[in-house]
């Protein structure tokens, strides 16, 4: 039983990590006042380019490198597009996905079935790891999954507790006041965006990486979208996000457990879906849960410009 | 004299004429880039892509093949956006609309008269689409649940509902293990034109894109709709249910899709088969704004990303480049839209010499 419970909590983490990465991302970018629907896409560039280096490089940390950075350089496009032209920011960010889509199913094309240069493997904390179910859960899981644990409290402390932090949500709120205080709205918003696109990428990386080594196209499978819906469960907050995290892999880790188990309780196919109808029930939670405001930033979306 | 960069006061409708033109050089232009940088002339790559999908009639047939389903996805999300509903599950909905097709095909044509085979099948493939957008309509009309994450995770669910079907208990037991279902009947195909695969989704799709126009341009229905999309607020004080709205838009909306995907069951693949989710949904976003959200340029548009899409397989016989070229093409030439089209929010005008601006502070000082 016990055995049972530390398998599919170690998945279960091990299949949020990604999706906890690019919540966020996301979560910083929407908190300056910006959409990104691009997720999928910037993921899908970070997973491509993650292996691609670790192809070429052989070094696990330029391979994540690069797949963070592939994600914040396309994130600048949508930057580009929705702070500076100010044009529609789902049509910019879908735009994106699909350019994402098209990049990586182009261009990744000689790099299916190619044997990983790097993968990066558990790595048991000494101590933490020892303690009971807890350790095995958390604490045997690859770097990128400890980078994630800290993210999650620094995130929050950043935008709770430093001036930058206030700047940011201010941008999110209210840009013309964040505007006459003196403050670049515009420099706020680009460098948000990017470090979403950066939790994106670095998600990606993660699952070229470490969760399902190599590339295959589509490989993402809509962790992009769910990632985009935890930020709405999260109510923009770094530390629900974490919820939202491990519930999506907690399911994604019942398939893996009935499927070890040889157990038919569930159909497969459901199983595969609930995933994603959890992603779709969480969203209506927040929407009809009793008494919870919904909160998200105000000028969410909606451009900067000085002549008003 | 000087030129000055001057926002156009009045944001009308109309967009100069050069917004779509522009629109379509820029992705020229970057795609002559991509070409550059894999190492092939442009010149070259552009001539296989016109040759091999305007080159002859064959190749323009497929063309308009490809734009059967773009047209009535494109009026989909043309559909929904007029009424400032994003709907991105167009994917989904095709997929329920070619399952019901295929399932009325497979089990329910035997047991029909013959003659009502194939009405029953385009109503069968309309329904399943209308009742998979209706999940994200009711969600969005009774709880303000953001419809573009919905309808989009939806796709997913959808996909892996066909797949079960496939792989599973509609699997063709003679298919030596092929993942698809049996044939449909041959009753439930619907008829193709001119020797080439043209099937009479051509024309459901372009009565529907008329009858979509002249509804929205003519009737009452039409009216509320386009009011409610240019200020929700105040047609809802002007008493319109926009409840009921947002719902019957997104069941026609996800008819048109399915009626998309019914085609392409009934009229192409004749079984339930991997291929049926090849992104024709996702494409319709991009036909739509092509479009301006005006149902009669929809089929131009859905011609136009047709001929893209039949255009890249070409490239990849021709000169052994993926075919998701196609797709890069397609993103750029909607980031070209979005650019056009900010330019076109400005103007260039010509303005007499600058006042003495020393002078003028005087005046105003006191």
């Amino acid at each position: 039983m016990i055995e049972d419970l530390a398998f599919i909590g170690q998945i279960a983490v091990k299949s949020s990590i990604a999706v906890l990465l690019a919540t966020l991302g996301e979560i910083i970018t929407e908190r300056s006042g910006v959409l990104n629907l691009g997720v999928e896409g910037m993921m899908l560039a970070g997973a491509l380019c993650g292996m691609a280096a670790g192809v070429v490089t052989g070094n696990p940390f330029a391979a994540a490198a690069a797949g963070a950075l592939a994600g914040g350089l396309l994130a600048l496009v949508h930057a580009f597009f929705a702070v500076t032209l100010k044009v529609n920011q789902v049509l910019s960010g879908l735009a994106l996905t699909i350019l994402g889509m098209g990049l990586t199913s182009f261009l990744g094309r000689p790099l299916i079935g190619v044997r990983p240069g790097v993968r990066l493997r558990a790595v048991p904390i000494p101590g933490l790891s020892d303690i009971p179910l807890i350790g095995d859960i958390f604490f045997q899981q690859s770097l990128l999954a400890y980078l994630a644990y800290l993210l999650v409290p620094l995130c929050w402390y950043l935008l709770y507790r430093t001036g930058a932090g206030l700047k940011i949500r201010a941008a999110g709120e209210d840009a013309a006041a964040v505007d006459a205080a003196g403050i670049d709205v515009f420099r706020i918003r680009y460098l948000c965006t990017f470090i979403g696109g950066i939790g994106a990428g670095l998600a990606g990386a993660y699952l070229s990486l470490s969760y399902t080594p190599g590339w295959k196209e589509s490989m993402t499978g809509g962790q992009g979208w769910v990632a985009i819906a935890m930020v709405i469960f999260a109510t923009w907050n770094p530390l629900r996000a974490v919820i939202g995290a491990f519930l999506f892999g907690f399911l994604t880790a019942l398939q893996f457990y009935f499927q070890a188990v040889g157990m038919e309780l569930i159909p497969a196919y459901i199983l595969k879906m609930l995933p994603y109808v959890l992603t779709i029930l969480v969203m209506v939670v927040v929407h009809a849960g009793p008494g919870r405001r919904f909160g998200g930033p105000a000028a969410l979306g909606i451009p900067f410009s000085r002549e008003g | 004299m000087a030129w000055r960069i001057e926002k156009r006061t009045l944001s009308g409708e109309r967009a100069p004429w050069w917004v779509f033109p522009a629109a379509l050089f820029f992705a020229v232009f970057v795609g002559a880039l991509i070409f550059i940088g894999l190492g092939v002339n442009p010149l070259e790559a552009y001539a296989a892509m016109l040759k091999g999908s305007v080159g002859s009639f064959f190749h323009f047939s497929e063309v308009v093949v490809r734009a059967i389903p773009l047209i009535l996805t494109g009026l989909a999300v043309a559909m929904a956006a007029t009424m400032l509903l994003w709907n991105i599950g167009c994917e989904g909905q095709l997929v329920w609309g070619g399952i019901c097709a295929a399932g009325t095909g497979l089990f329910l044509a035997p047991h029909l008269p013959p003659f009502l085979v194939i009405p029953v099948t385009i109503v069968a493939g309309a329904g399943g689409g209308a009742l998979w957008a209706l999940i994200p309509g009711l969600l969005k009309a009774f709880l303000n649940v953001n419809e573009i994450l919905t309808s989009l995770l939806l796709n997913y669910i959808a996909i892996i509902f066909m797949e079960h079907l496939y792989f599973g208990p509609w699997r063709n037991p003679e298919g030596f293990g092929f993942p698809g279902t049996a044939q449909i009947s041959d009753l439930a195909r619907i008829p193709h034109f001119l020797g080439t695969r043209i099937h009479l989704g051509l024309v459901l799709a372009l009565v529907l894109a008329a009858l979509i126009y002249g509804g929205l341009r003519y009737t009452r229905w039409g009216y509320r709709v386009r009011a409610i999309g240019l200020n929700p607020r105040a047609a809802g004080y002007a008493g319109f249910s926009i409840r009921r709205q947002i719902v019957g838009v997104m069941l026609l909306s996800g008819a048109l899709a399915g009626i998309a995907g019914m085609a392409e069951v009934s009229g192409i693949h004749f079984r339930l088969q991997q291929g049926l989710a090849v992104g024709y949904g996702y494409d319709g976003i991009i036909v739509a704004w092509l479009a301006r959200l005006n149902p009669l340029a929809v089929p131009l548009a859905a011609l136009l990303l047709g001929a893209l899409i039949v255009g890249g397989e070409q490239l990849q016989s021709l000169l052994h480049l993926p075919a998701s070229i196609s797709m890069v093409l397609e993103a750029v030439l909607l980031f070209g839209l979005l650019l056009s089209e900010t330019l076109a929010r400005y103007r260039l005008v010509r303005r007499p010499d600058a006042p003495d601006r020393s002078a003028a502070k005087k005046e105003t000082a006191p």
